[in-house]
């Protein structure tokens, strides 16, 4: 009898730790990418659902579920967990709810610097930081007498070397993906050149010029350097083949240190792995990459009682200690009590390095979508890297008279 | 059958047509003549984790006014079919008056991502409807010839193609060809050159995305070939063979004959079916060196943060009326048959 009430005791004890958002209604339903820091946030979040529903979808296919499903009225989802560039669309459609009233009710724990705010107004409260940085492999760098690189161009006389003496046929990797990867690491390295993606206080395009040039030329360099199927890898195939030993140096996400370091795949591969800031390129001194904020917001098509259901379970995550602490190394916590280990070298090197954030303009997204597929066909050595460039400024000029921006 | 009693067994197919495919279409028509308003954006202060800028935003409100007072948007008539990333008018006249040569013509031409879709999509009807229909007649005669006991495993394995969803298909397709799969590697060692990729070379994808289609494909045009030979009747064949006519004959002068409206029927629905081809570029992740004018909907609608909704629509038009024109001799032909057989 004693037992079962120590039992029951604890039980209760046990869930009280969580109890404390004491959530009596409502629904919440979260949309969101897939990697594993997410999902220990979201899990984070559902300790303390009460007796709310509590839903969640995590899809790497988010982007182009999340407008449609937060228009309708109700919306989809309650929650987005959206970043730098994927809140954009969201203001463009206004499918967002400022949430100032949210944070002042039940946002005790999240500290200011985490608020995202537009026109005054907190559009998103951000958790994580991310960029694209440098990855290593110690033991093929030792060998070979090479210094870990710094700059892009230390990177490809480094892979080429690495190739030349036989050790490795494809030392280098990226997401190269055709669409939006092969976008975003033409943004890292134009932002690396000191670009400017538009003609100050305009809409118009600004990347056929020598920097865009530069950028395509560098990018051409690092993908011959590459396995050739690399228009078709994305962070995951790029992931598989260092798990692999087939590549020395790689750019990849600081989200996904945690998957390259874990026990999983050949110990002698992830004990030589190591991390490093971002690189510049051409000599610049702010790095050839973008940082990034992964950040809750809210849909405005969504009852109120389940957006303070929603921002109460969230806020819960965004503002715990315990999360950050037992899941320090998945990624860089934007939250109170967050201890840097050495799986956040990228983004801190990255931050101290003075990085630009992702540019969050209403038409970067045609930006973007344009760069994916245009640059192609210069990278298989079918088109100057001028004419490149002008093809993505024509595309993406059509597109943005179509939206309504020029 | 009277027309009368036509009408009523057509009349809820009918209805179910009108509201899921004609309404639809009108829908999609009156969009493609129509563009976004004109943005109202505002200069204001930014904040996030790595600092405060000043930028701009999409004014909400404003953009609110505008859209209730005009909720399809700016009315835009041609403007998104002639723009450049459909039928590039303009860009096409300037290349004609600019380039020297025909040949420089047709590459700037073949640069743009409509015409590059186009001949893309083109290319793969012709080479795979034709394939489709021999191959499928060929299998068709063949399983018909074996005994009958092992007939029944050998349509089912024949038939298999089809029966795998075609992403799933593709994509282990697309497994074998990477340059560590077992495809790929061999082609490696064959041609001796560590560079070879055929996912790298837009020739190699898309005689790749080809083959693919015609093995996805056939079973279709084979399962309908096969229902037909079995219509065929055994008096005349029998009669040829008395006189002494060779299989070959017999095919052509009795069997193709007879199975001639299959074959139109079947050449017609992998027309349509081919000139949408879509899964297989998802499925080999062949953006970079193969575009459907299906893929490009589908970019619009879903690649950009941003969704097109005209260019989407305008594509789609486009599409509906190249089938259309594909189909024509094939329609027209079945139109007079069914004239003068009445």
């Amino acid at each position: 009898m004693r037992k079962i009430l120590v039992t029951l005791l604890f039980l209760l004890f046990g869930t009280s730790a969580f109890a404390d958002c004491n959530i009596k209604s409502g629904s919440i339903n979260i949309l969101a990418n897939d990697f594993p820091a997410l999902r220990t946030f979201v899990e984070t979040s559902k300790q303390c659902k009460g007796s709310a529903d509590f839903k969640v979808t995590h899809s790497s296919e988010h982007n182009k579920i999340a407008v449609p499903a937060l228009t309708a009225n109700p919306s989809e989802f309650s929650a987005r967990i959206a970043a730098n560039s994927s809140i954009v669309p969201l203001m463009n459609q206004d499918l967002i709810r400022p949430l100032d009233d949210l944070v002042k009710k039940y946002g005790k724990g999240i500290q200011d610097s985490q608020l995202i705010t537009i026109d005054g107004k907190v559009m998103a409260v951000a958790f994580m930081a991310n960029t694209q940085h440098l990855y290593y492999r110690e033991d093929v760098l030792k060998d070979m007498g090479i210094a870990v690189p710094k700059t892009y161009e230390e990177v490809v006389a480094a892979s080429e070397k690495i190739r030349a003496s036989g050790k490795m046929k494809y030392p280098y990797a990226a997401a190269y993906k055709a669409g939006w990867n092969l976008a975003e690491e033409f943004v890292n390295m134009f932002i690396g050149h000191g670009g400017e993606f538009f003609k100050a206080g305009s809409a118009q395009p600004n990347i056929n010029n020598a920097k865009g040039v530069a950028t395509l030329n560098m990018l051409k360099k690092l993908s011959e350097l590459s396995n050739p199927d690399y228009l078709t890898h994305d962070s995951e195939a790029i992931k598989v083949e260092w798990e692999s030993g087939n590549v020395a140096l790689m750019t990849l996400w600081a989200s996904r240190s945690g998957t390259l370091l874990d026990d999983e795949g050949d110990a002698k591969i992830t004990a030589a792995t190591k991390l490093t800031g971002p690189a510049t390129v051409g000599g610049g001194n702010i790095p050839a990459a973008t940082l990034w904020w992964d950040g809750f917001t809210l849909a405005k098509n969504r009852s109120d009682a389940d957006a303070e259901a929603t921002f109460r379970a969230l806020a819960h995550a965004a503002s715990n200690k315990k999360m950050v602490a037992d899941a320090a190394d998945q990624a860089v916590w934007l939250v109170e009590g967050f201890v840097p280990g050495p799986k956040s070298i990228g983004v801190i090197e990255a931050v101290k390095m003075g990085a630009k954030p992702y540019p969050m303009l209403p038409q970067m997204g045609l930006m973007h979508g344009a760069l994916g597929s245009e640059i192609v066909e210069f990278l298989q050595g079918k088109e100057s890297a001028e004419q490149a460039l002008k093809d993505v400024e024509a595309a993406y000029i059509s597109k943005a008279k179509e939206q309504g921006f020029l | 059958m009277p027309n009368k009693t036509f009408f009523w067994f057509f009349l809820p197919t009918g209805l179910a047509m009108i509201l899921f495919i004609g309404l639809p279409i009108i829908s999609t028509g009156i969009q493609s003549f129509y563009a976004q308003h004109d943005q109202v954006v505002k200069e204001v202060k930014k904040c996030d984790p790595f600092g405060c800028t000043v930028s701009i935003v999409v004014d909400n409100e404003e953009t609110t006014k505008i859209r209730d007072a005009k909720p399809l948007g700016k009315f835009n008539g041609f403007g998104t079919y002639t723009d450049r990333n459909h039928l590039a008018v303009d860009e096409i006249k300037k290349f004609w008056n600019e380039t020297g040569s025909f040949g420089a013509f047709v590459d700037q031409v073949t640069n743009l991502p409509f015409y590059k879709a186009l001949i893309f999509t083109l290319t793969y009807c012709l080479f795979v409807t034709p394939n489709v229909l021999l191959l499928g007649f060929i299998i068709a005669l063949s399983l018909n010839a074996v005994a009958r006991k092992i007939r029944g495993p050998l349509i089912f394995g024949t038939i298999l193609p089809m029966i795998v969803t075609p992403l799933v298909g593709s994509l282990v397709l697309f497994w074998m060809i990477d340059s560590q799969g077992i495809i790929g590697a061999n082609i490696q060692n064959l041609m001796n050159d560590p560079y070879l990729s055929l996912k790298s070379s837009k020739t190699l994808t898309w005689i790749t995305i080809i083959i693919y289609g015609i093995w996805h494909h056939s079973p279709f045009a084979f399962v309908v070939f096969y229902a037909a030979l079995q219509t065929v009747p055994q008096e005349p064949i029998e009669a040829a063979i008395i006189d002494g006519a060779s299989r070959f004959q017999r095919i052509k002068h009795i069997v193709l004959p007879h199975i001639y409206p299959v074959v139109t029927f079947v050449a017609l629905i992998s027309l349509m079916d081919n000139f949408r081809v879509f899964e297989p570029i998802i499925g080999f992740s062949a953006e970079g060196s193969a575009q459907s004018l299906s893929w490009l909907i589908y970019d619009n609608l879903v690649n950009e943060e941003v969704i097109l909704f005209g260019s989407a629509a305008a594509t789609s038009m486009m599409t509906i009326i190249g089938i259309a024109i594909l189909l024509a001799p094939v329609l027209i032909r079945t139109w007079k048959e069914f004239k003068t057989a009445r």
